[in-house]
């Protein structure tokens, strides 16, 4: 008797790790998992994380909850803008949860290590926050789908309008990883094709305090446009200190990215005048307008491009795995890039050799608070940009799985 | 024009004043850790996140209470300080008589909750806050134009920094205190409160904080984030100046502003890791830091 009693926790130890983790496969199978890998509470948390959250279960919920006959999970993750946080999380949910899509959140640096996981795991990846457009060329895998915009987009959109326009002399502040520094060369090349020139470049460390010293350094460049190639935080604090400084009234902004929730931290008495690129915007029409009501009654506050591109992509998605019927990832991505996007994101949209999801872009410039007529009115939508000009022709992709002609 | 290493007299000049600026910050950041850390003993983790309450304490007073930037001058240090109270008699006066590694972990974990649930309520980027009127607009001091705010910034936080070191070093109540952290049951013994003593040193480091925070509100995104990028920064200048040395926390601190500001300059891409890197060079050649007595 003794004998048995001494073994009475090894075996709850046992049937607790049997119910913990032997399901999961025997439930997988009837289940699609789609994984949400993110920045949740850093830099970037309001371009999408818990708002992201929210657009991908509305998408679930809207698609009905189940697709080809099983139950569609959702599973997300902080990647906390680590790298090896996004890609190990990405190769724990492949490996215990049978993940059949990743959604990929902020951060170029984290989506370029995630998608290498995609490829050796052959999973689809949907990077979306991420602008880098190096995800579609250098980077590029069989299985990733850029999905919203890129930085060949936000500079064929800012920087050409803004050059156009008479801003030929450009300097960078530029967030020193691989966004910024993709971004200042998209933008660079873009100047320069239009006959402008770029004076240099300051790099700055992601998440620095104070912008202020960077900002005298592209005051004494004497360049006529202030090219600020940051994001989230870093690109509030680096206009709001050159408000602060003076240096507005000298250099013209030229914001190469930025969301809806940056011009409405800032307020627009900061932000007025500014040009912008956007895939997306909640008052565009009236399919817009009704996606951004359901969203905004959820979170109280408009969604962002990304936001409301996470809900179209989950649905893309789901759409292909219904029309073929089958979670098989090389099956799936094979439907993808053949079949029309068309939603409130997207019209006539459709997924590129390479990946990216060709389709209209915007550049806005940012109303007076007098133009201003009700809260979130904050755009005024400067030109429309058809997909083949914002994304750039195929032949420029230095993608290797295009097929040159 | 004439130059220095290929760069304009003027950028540098204006670098040195940026480099001030920022520096200032740092010091009366590193002035309310040093505090805490030299007669409590204890490595307040908390500091960025007392920094950024008293930030965010003072967009609440404008936003919600329609109080302005001179309330908050005065009410955020008191609100935040008062927080500091509380939290020190709830949690932290368990912790003198062990190993200052716990004192570590309880601030560190409070001021992940602290961020969290700001973030919760208010989002990740930010809320702006205005410049006040009399403070708007730029003197032109020929080689740049400088912001009024950021003078108010300097001669407001030095002179806080003096007051404090004044404080403690030069009148009897400071020298009171620098006893009962000596030796605590002798001066019980005189008749003086030790523990409402101390209480009150810590609520007056987080005040400090929380003064730093009004003061850079009109500057930075008031976000949640601000502190934990500063916290780092703000430690390797105590470390730096010399644990609880208090004017070794002011010096370093201005000093590693002005470096700062001009690896800005000559190599923007290491302006985040050279003070890290001082720290290190000081660490092999004086282990107590450059103040520290030991």
């Amino acid at each position: 008797m003794k004998l048995t009693k001494k073994y009475i926790p090894f075996a709850i130890a046992l049937a607790i790790h049997i119910a913990l983790f032997a399901p999961s496969s025997t439930l997988a199978a009837n289940e699609v998992v789609i994984g949400d890998i993110d920045d949740m509470s850093g830099l970037y948390a309001d371009v999408l994380g818990p708002g992201g959250v929210e657009a991908a279960k509305m998408a679930i919920e809207d698609f009905g909850g189940t697709v080809i006959g099983k139950k569609i999970v959702l599973l997300t993750a902080d990647h906390q803008n680590k790298p090896d946080v996004g890609s190990s999380k990405f190769r724990e949910w492949a490996d215990k949860n049978d993940v059949n899509m990743i959604l990929g959140g902020n951060n170029t640096g984290v989506s370029i290590a995630m998608s290498k996981v995609a490829a050796e795991k052959k999973i689809p990846f949907i990077p979306i926050g991420a602008a880098g457009s190096s995800l579609t060329n250098a980077d590029c895998t069989a299985y990733t789908v850029h999905y919203a915009y890129d930085t060949t987009a936000l500079a064929n959109g800012t920087a050409k309008v803004i050059t156009d326009n008479g801003g030929k002399t450009w300097f960078f502040i530029t967030a020193d990883y691989a966004f910024g520094t993709q971004l200042q060369n998209a933008a660079t090349k873009v100047i320069t094709e239009n006959g402008g020139k770029s004076l240099g470049a300051v790099r700055a460390p992601l998440a620095a305090s104070d912008f202020s010293s960077f900002l005298l350094q592209a005051q004494s460049s004497k360049a006529q446009v202030l090219g600020l190639s940051n994001a989230g935080a870093d690109f509030t604090n680096s206009l709001k200190a050159a408000n602060e400084f003076g240096i507005t009234k000298t250099m013209k902004p030229a914001a190469l990215l930025a969301y809806i929730s940056d011009i409405h931290s800032l307020g627009l008495k900061t932000a007025q005048g500014l040009y912008l690129t956007d895939g997306w915007y909640w008052d565009l029409n009236d399919d817009t307008r009704a996606f951004a009501k359901r969203y905004f009654a959820k979170m109280k506050k408009e969604p962002t491009m990304p936001q409301a591109a996470y809900y179209s992509a989950i649905t893309t998605y789901l759409k292909a795995v219904k029309a073929v019927n089958t979670t098989d990832s090389d099956k799936v991505m094979a439907e993808l890039k053949s079949m029309k996007i068309n939603d409130f994101f997207a019209k006539g949209g459709y997924i590129r050799e390479d990946g990216v999801m060709i389709h209209e872009m915007y550049v806005m410039q940012v109303k007076t608070p007098e133009e201003s007529q009700y809260p979130w009115d904050y755009y005024k939508l400067v030109k429309k940009m058809k997909g083949e000009e914002a994304f750039g022709p195929l032949s420029d992709s230095t993608c290797p799985l295009v097929k040159k002609k | 024009m004439t130059d220095i290493f290929g760069i304009p007299i003027q950028v540098i000049l204006g670098q040195l004043l940026l480099g001030l600026v920022n520096g200032s910050f740092y010091a009366m950041l590193s002035l309310g850790l040093a505090v805490i850390f030299g007669l409590l003993g204890v490595v307040n983790f908390a500091h960025g996140a007392f920094y950024m309450m008293g930030a965010y304490a003072t967009w609440i007073l404008l936003d919600v209470f329609e109080l302005g930037y001179w309330w908050a001058l005065v009410l955020a240090p008191l609100s935040i300080g008062l927080i500091g109270l509380i939290l020190e008699r709830l949690f932290l006066r368990f912790l003198y008589k062990v190993d200052p590694l716990y004192g570590l972990l309880l601030t560190f974990g409070l001021s992940l909750i602290a961020e969290g649930v700001l973030r919760e309520i208010f989002g990740a980027s930010g809320q702006s806050y205005p410049v006040p009127e009399v403070l708007r607009g730029t003197f032109d001091v020929g080689f740049m134009n400088l912001p009024i705010y950021r003078v108010w910034v300097i001669v407001s936080s030095l002179s806080i920094c003096f007051m404090t070191w004044y404080l403690i070093e030069r009148t009897r109540l400071g020298s009171t205190l620098r006893a009962a952290t000596e030796n605590p049951k002798l001066v019980q013994a005189f008749g003086i409160n030790v523990p409402m003593m101390v209480m009150f040193t810590y609520a007056g480091g987080v005040a400090l904080a929380a003064l730093a925070g009004v003061l850079s509100a009109p500057v930075i995104q008031v976000s949640p984030l601000m502190g934990s990028s500063l916290v780092i920064v703000v430690f390797a200048v105590v470390v730096i100046g010399g644990m609880g040395s208090i004017l070794g926390s002011i010096l370093s601190g201005v000093g590693l502003g002005v470096i700062e500001g001009f690896t800005k300059v000559f190599y923007p891409e290491a302006s985040n890791i050279v003070v890290f890197l001082i720290m290190a060079i000081v660490l092999c050649w004086r282990p107590a830091g450059l103040f520290g007595k030991e």
